[in-house]
C-alpha cells in the first residue's frame, strides 16, 4: 500500500489524506450508476413484485413485452419518431449553426439565443402549448406533430455541438477552398463537412435520444396508435407497477449505453 | 480633420445589395430552425399567454391570476415547488462538489473514464431511473433491506410516495447538470496556483478554502441555477415518486387540464412558471457568463 | 524550360506562344481605385488607390490593424468593401465571388485540408476545373517538384513539418495557373532561420512563375528582402508606395521613416536664406517644394560615423558634437546613444570588425559624429 504515502499532487497532500474523498466519490458514483443498471437483474425476476435480488429467474417479462402488440406498436412508434426527429433536427440545426457562425452579422447572436430558447422554456409549458395548438390544426396523436415538437427540443443540442466543433475548426480552410475555385456550397460539403462529420454524428445520436427518451410532450400530444413507449411507461408507472417495465427499461438502458459509448469513441476520433 | 464629403463611392450601391443578399442567404439557412421554434414555442406559448387573461365568461380578466393569490391551495403548490427545487439544489451541491473535486484531481484520461459514471445516468431515460428508484425505495426494497441489515433502523421506513422519495429521485436526475459545469470550472483552476499557495505557506485546507473554492464558485453557481430552474418545471419524477403527495406547479397544471379542462387557469400557472424561469436566468446572465452556464451543460 | 512554362500558363494559353509573351500573359495588373471599408466609425480602408503592375512582387507592409489584411482580403473577395473598384487587367472584379476570381491564396495558418493527402490537396483546384486525371497527376507532380516535395505526395498533412506545410500551401495556390497570387503573412509561423530561407525561396519562385504577387507582412525586413515594391499602409491609408531602396532612403513621411528601419529624427528650422538648419549646422539648401512646413532630419544609425582627427569638408559632411550616454555591444554591431543637445539624442550603429574596434566608446566620452550629405533625409513634419 505504498501509494498511500505518495504525494497526491504538487502540494504535500498524500493519498492517505485524500482517502476520505476517494471513498465519498466512490459511494456517490455507485449511487449514480446503480439505479441505472439495477433494472437489468430485476427484469429477469420471476416475481410479480419488484423484489431485489430476485428469488427466481425468468424471462417472462421479456415474453410479455415482445408478445404484447401494445408495447411492440409503441416501440416501433418511438423508434420511428426518434429517427425522423434525428433526420430533421440534424440538418436543421447544422444549417442554422453554420449560417450564424459564419455570418458575423450583429443579429446572429440574437438569433442563436432565440434558437436555443427551447432549452430554457419549461417543457411542461411547451407540452401544453403544443397540445393546444396541435388541437387546432389536427396534429395531436400524429407522428408529424410529435416529430415537430421533438425537433424543436433537439435542434438546440445540435446547434451547440456543431458550433463548438466549428470553433475548433480553421475556417480559413473554407476560404482557401473558395479561392481555389469552389463555390461556398461546394467548399462546405467538400472541406468543412468532412472535418466536422463526427460532431454531426454525435449531434444526430443526441437528437435521436432526446426524442426517444422524451416523456412530457409525448404524454400530451401522442396517443392512440401513435402513443410512444414513454407515454405507456409513464402511465404504467403511475397507475400500477408492471414488471414488464423492467424489461423495457433494460432495453432502453442498453440503447443509451451503446449510443453514449459511440459518442465517446467518436469524440476520441475527432481529436 | 477636414469634414468628409459624403458622396456615393464607386460600386457602392451594388456592393450594398450584394452584402444584403449574402446576409439574407445565411439567414435563409437558419430560417427553417427559426420557423420551427416560432411554430412550436412562440405561437403556442403566446396563445397560452393570451388564454391566461381570458376569464370563464370569455372576456379579458385577471381572474386566473387573482385566484393564485386568493386560494391557499395555489400558495401550497408554489411553496412545495420552491421547497423541492431548493432542497434538490442543496443536495446536489453537497453530493456534487466532492464528486467534481475528485474528478478534477484525476489525470485527464482517468477523469474521462470515471466521468462515464456521471454521463451514463445523464443519457439514460429519466423514466427508467425514476422506475429504478421506485423499486429501490419501496418498503421491501433494497435500501430498506440494507438499512435494516446494518442496523440503521428496525422496521421498514416509507421512503417513496412522499417528499423523501421525490428528493432522492430528483437529486439523482439533476446531479449531472451540476457536476458538468462545476467540473469544467475546476479543470480551469491551474495546479500552479495551488502550488504557489502551498509555497507561500498555506496549509492544504487553508489553500483549498482561500484559493480553490472561490475559483470553483462560478461553475457551482452556474450549475446550481440550471438545476434550480429545471426543478421548477419538473413533472415526471415528483408525479411518480411523490405519489400524489408532492404537487408541484407542473403537476398542478396537468391536474387542472385533466380534471377541469380549464385552459385559462393552466396557462396562467404556466406563464408564472415561465416568468420565474426568465427572471432567474436573467439574473444569471447579469452576474455570470451565461454562455458558460448553458454550454457547460453539454 | 518550355514544358514548365507551358504548365504554369494554365490550360487556356496555347503552346505556340513565344516564351516572352507567355511570361507576360500569366500575370495581370491590379488597379485599385477609391477602395473604402468602414467598421463603424473606423476606416479600415480609406479611399485607397493602388496600381499593382503586371508580374511584380508587391508587399503590403504596416502595423497590425493598419488595413493591410483587409486590403488583401478585398482583392481575394473575402472582404466586401463599402465602395471602390478592383480591376484585374481591364475587368472589374469587385462584385465577382472569390471562386471566380482565379487568384491563388496562401494563408498564415496554411489552411491545408487535413482529411486529404498532400497530392489531393494540390489536386483540389485542378479537380474543380475538371482537369483530366492524367493531366492532373502530371501537373500535381510538377508543382510538388517545384517546391521540392516530389516524394511527399502520398503523405498526410500531419506528417509534415511547418516548412513542408508551407510549401504544400504554395503548390496548391499556383498549380492551377492563377494570374494573381496572394499571401497573408505566410512565413510568420516559421522559426527565424527557416523564415529567412523561405524568403529567398519565395523570391525565386516568384521569378520563375512571373505571376503578379501581393504579399502581406508586418515584418519590415521581410518586406525589404522580397519585394519589387512596398506599399506602406497605416490607418487604412497608403503612406508610401515605392521600391525598397526608395522607401528606405527617401521615406516620404515620419511614419515610413520610423516604421522602416531604425532612425532618429531631429527637428529642423528654416532660416531667412531658405536653408534648413539644426542648431548652427546647415543641413540642406535644397529646399523641398513645401518649404513652408517644418521639417525633420531623419538619421539612420548605421550612416553615422565617428570623426577622429581628420578634418571634415563641410561641403560633403555634417558633424554633430555630443556626449555618449550608452554603449551596448550586440554581436555583429555595437550601438550607442549620443546626446547632441539637451533634448536630442542620436542612435549610432557601428560595425564591430577589428578595423572598427577603435569605435569602442564609454559613457561620458565626448564624440563627434559625421554624416555624409548624400545620406541626408529630410521630411516634412506634420505632427
Amino acid at each position: 500500500m505504498g501509494w498511500l504515502q505518495r504525494s497526491a499532487s504538487d502540494t504535500q497532500v498524500t493519498h492517505r489524506d485524500r482517502l476520505w474523498l476517494y471513498v465519498v466519490a466512490a459511494i456517490i458514483m455507485l449511487l449514480l450508476v446503480i439505479p441505472t443498471f439495477i433494472v437489468i437483474p430485476m427484469s429477469f425476476s420471476d416475481s410479480q413484485y419488484l423484489e431485489f435480488p430476485p428469488s427466481n429467474w425468468s424471462v417472462r417479462w421479456y415474453d410479455e413485452y415482445f408478445g404484447s402488440s401494445k408495447w411492440m406498436r409503441a416501440t416501433v412508434t418511438s423508434f420511428q419518431i426518434g429517427v425522423l426527429t434525428m433526420l430533421v433536427a440534424t440538418p436543421l440545426g447544422t444549417a442554422a449553426a453554420y449560417a450564424l457562425f459564419v455570418s458575423g452579422h450583429r443579429a446572429a447572436r440574437a438569433v442563436f439565443m432565440f434558437l436555443i430558447t427551447p432549452m430554457i422554456v419549461p417543457v411542461i409549458l411547451i407540452a401544453i402549448g403544443a397540445f393546444y395548438a396541435f388541437g387546432r390544426v389536427g396534429l395531436n396523436n400524429t407522428i408529424t406533430g410529435l416529430v415537430l415538437a421533438h425537433t424543436v427540443l433537439a435542434a438546440p443540442l445540435v446547434m451547440i455541438v456543431i458550433t463548438a466543433s466549428l470553433r475548433t475548426y480553421d475556417l480559413n480552410q473554407e476560404l482557401v477552398a473558395r479561392s481555389l475555385g469552389a463555390s461556398r456550397l461546394k467548399a462546405f460539403f467538400a472541406i468543412t463537412l468532412p472535418q466536422i462529420k463526427f460532431s454531426v454524428v454525435t449531434a444526430a445520436l443526441l437528437s435521436f435520444l432526446t426524442s426517444f427518451d422524451e416523456v412530457i410532450i409525448a404524454i400530451f400530444v401522442s396517443g392512440g396508435v401513435n402513443a410512444t413507449l414513454t407515454k405507456h411507461m409513464f402511465a404504467a408507472l403511475r397507475d400500477y407497477i408492471d414488471p414488464t417495465i423492467a424489461a423495457i427499461s433494460t432495453i432502453m438502458v442498453l440503447v443509451s449505453s451503446v449510443l453514449l459509448l459511440a459518442t465517446q469513441f467518436i469524440g476520441n476520433r475527432e481529436k | 480633420m477636414e469634414s468628409r464629403v459624403e458622396t456615393a463611392g464607386i460600386n457602392e450601391q451594388a456592393l450594398q445589395q450584394q452584402e444584403a443578399r449574402e446576409q439574407w442567404t445565411l439567414l435563409g439557412l437558419a430560417a427553417p430552425a427559426v420557423l420551427a421554434v416560432v411554430a412550436i414555442i412562440v405561437i403556442p406559448v403566446g396563445w397560452l399567454f393570451y388564454l391566461s387573461f381570458i376569464g370563464s365568461d370569455g372576456q379579458f380578466s385577471l381572474e386566473h391570476y387573482q385566484k393564485m393569490i386568493q386560494y391557499k391551495s395555489y400558495a401550497r403548490v408554489f411553496l412545495i415547488t420552491f421547497e423541492v427545487s431548493l432542497l434538490t439544489t442543496v443536495i446536489c451541491i453537497l453530493i456534487g462538489y466532492p464528486l467534481a473535486y475528485f474528478l478534477a484531481l484525476l489525470p485527464q484520461r482517468w477523469a474521462g473514464i470515471f466521468m462515464l459514471a456521471v454521463l451514463l445516468p445523464f443519457w439514460t431515460s429519466l423514466l427508467v431511473r425514476t422506475y429504478a428508484w421506485l423499486v429501490l425505495l419501496q418498503k421491501k426494497g433494497m435500501l430498506n433491506d440494507f438499512a435494516i441489515y446494518i442496523g440503521l433502523w428496525e422496521t421498514p421506513v416509507k421512503l417513496v410516495h412522499n417528499m423523501t422519495g421525490t428528493l432522492i429521485g430528483m437529486a439523482h436526475i439533476m446531479l449531472p447538470f451540476l457536476v458538468l459545469p462545476l467540473y469544467g470550472s475546476m479543470r480551469k483552476i491551474e495546479r500552479d496556483m495551488m502550488h504557489a499557495a502551498a509555497n507561500l505557506g498555506a496549509s492544504p485546507v487553508h489553500a483549498f478554502w482561500k484559493v480553490y473554492f472561490p475559483l470553483s464558485l462560478s461553475g457551482m453557481v452556474a450549475g446550481s441555477l440550471i438545476v434550480f430552474v429545471l426543478c421548477l418545471g419538473f413533472y415526471v419524477t415528483p408525479a411518480v415518486l411523490g405519489g400524489g403527495r408532492v404537487v408541484m406547479v407542473a403537476t398542478q397544471i396537468t391536474a387542472i387540464l385533466e380534471n377541469q379542462f380549464d385552459w385559462g387557469a393552466a396557462s396562467a400557472l404556466g406563464v408564472v412558471l415561465l416568468i420565474a424561469t426568465i427572471i432567474i436566468l436573467y439574473l444569471a446572465a447579469r452576474f455570470l457568463k451565461f454562455d458558460a452556464a448553458l454550454f457547460g451543460k453539454n | 524550360m518550355t514544358a514548365r512554362q507551358y504548365f504554369f500558363r494554365g490550360a487556356l494559353i496555347l503552346a505556340n506562344d513565344s516564351n516572352q509573351s507567355a511570361e507576360a500573359s500569366t500575370a495581370l495588373p491590379i488597379h485599385i481605385r477609391d477602395l473604402t471599408k468602414r467598421y463603424g466609425q473606423m476606416y479600415a480602408l480609406d479611399s485607397v488607390d493602388l496600381e499593382i503592375k503586371s508580374g511584380e512582387f508587391l508587399t503590403l507592409l504596416g502595423p497590425s490593424g493598419s488595413g493591410k489584411t483587409t486590403l488583401l482580403m478585398a482583392i481575394a473577395g473575402f472582404n466586401r468593401p463599402d465602395a471602390g473598384s478592383i480591376c484585374f487587367g481591364d475587368t472589374e472584379m469587385i462584385l465577382t465571388p472569390p471562386h471566380k476570381r482565379d487568384v491563388g491564396m496562401v494563408f498564415q495558418s496554411y489552411a491545408l485540408f487535413p482529411h486529404m493527402s498532400v497530392a489531393e490537396n494540390v489536386a483540389f483546384p485542378l479537380q474543380l476545373r475538371k482537369v483530366g486525371a492524367a493531366e492532373c497527376t502530371e501537373r500535381v507532380a510538377e508543382a510538388l517538384a517545384t517546391v521540392q516535395l516530389s516524394e511527399f505526395g502520398e503523405r498526410g498533412i500531419d506528417q509534415l513539418s511547418g516548412g513542408q506545410r508551407q510549401r504544400v500551401a504554395l503548390a496548391r495556390a499556383f498549380v492551377f495557373g492563377p494570374r494573381i497570387l496572394l499571401m497573408d503573412e505566410p512565413l510568420s509561423a516559421l522559426d527565424k532561420k527557416l523564415r529567412e530561407h523561405m524568403q529567398i525561396e519565395l523570391k525565386h519562385l516568384h521569378e520563375k512563375l512571373g505571376v503578379t504577387t501581393v504579399y502581406v507582412t508586418h515584418d519590415q525586413r521581410e518586406a525589404l528582402t522580397m519585394s519589387d515594391r512596398i506599399a506602406v499602409i497605416n490607418h487604412g491609408r497608403l503612406a508610401q508606395v515605392d521600391t525598397p531602396h526608395v522607401i528606405y532612403n527617401q521615406p516620404a513621411n515620419a511614419f515610413v521613416a520610423d516604421f522602416i528601419g531604425e532612425s532618429t529624427m531631429l527637428p529642423l528650422s528654416g532660416d531667412s536664406a531658405g536653408r534648413l538648419m539644426f542648431a548652427d549646422q546647415v543641413v540642406t539648401t535644397e529646399l523641398p517644394a513645401d518649404a513652408v512646413a517644418d521639417h525633420l532630419l531623419v538619421v539612420r544609425p548605421e550612416r553615422l560615423f565617428v570623426v577622429r582627427d581628420e578634418t571634415l569638408d563641410p561641403q560633403k559632411t555634417i558633424a554633430f558634437d555630443g556626449t555618449v550616454r550608452e554603449f551596448v555591444f550586440q554581436g555583429e554591431t555595437a550601438f550607442a546613444l549620443v546626446a547632441v543637445d539637451d533634448r536630442h539624442e542620436l542612435s549610432v550603429r557601428f560595425s564591430t570588425d577589428s578595423a572598427s574596434s577603435q569605435n569602442e566608446l564609454r559613457p561620458g566620452d565626448k564624440v563627434s559624429l559625421g554624416l555624409h550629405r548624400e545620406d541626408v533625409i529630410t521630411i516634412p513634419d506634420n505632427a
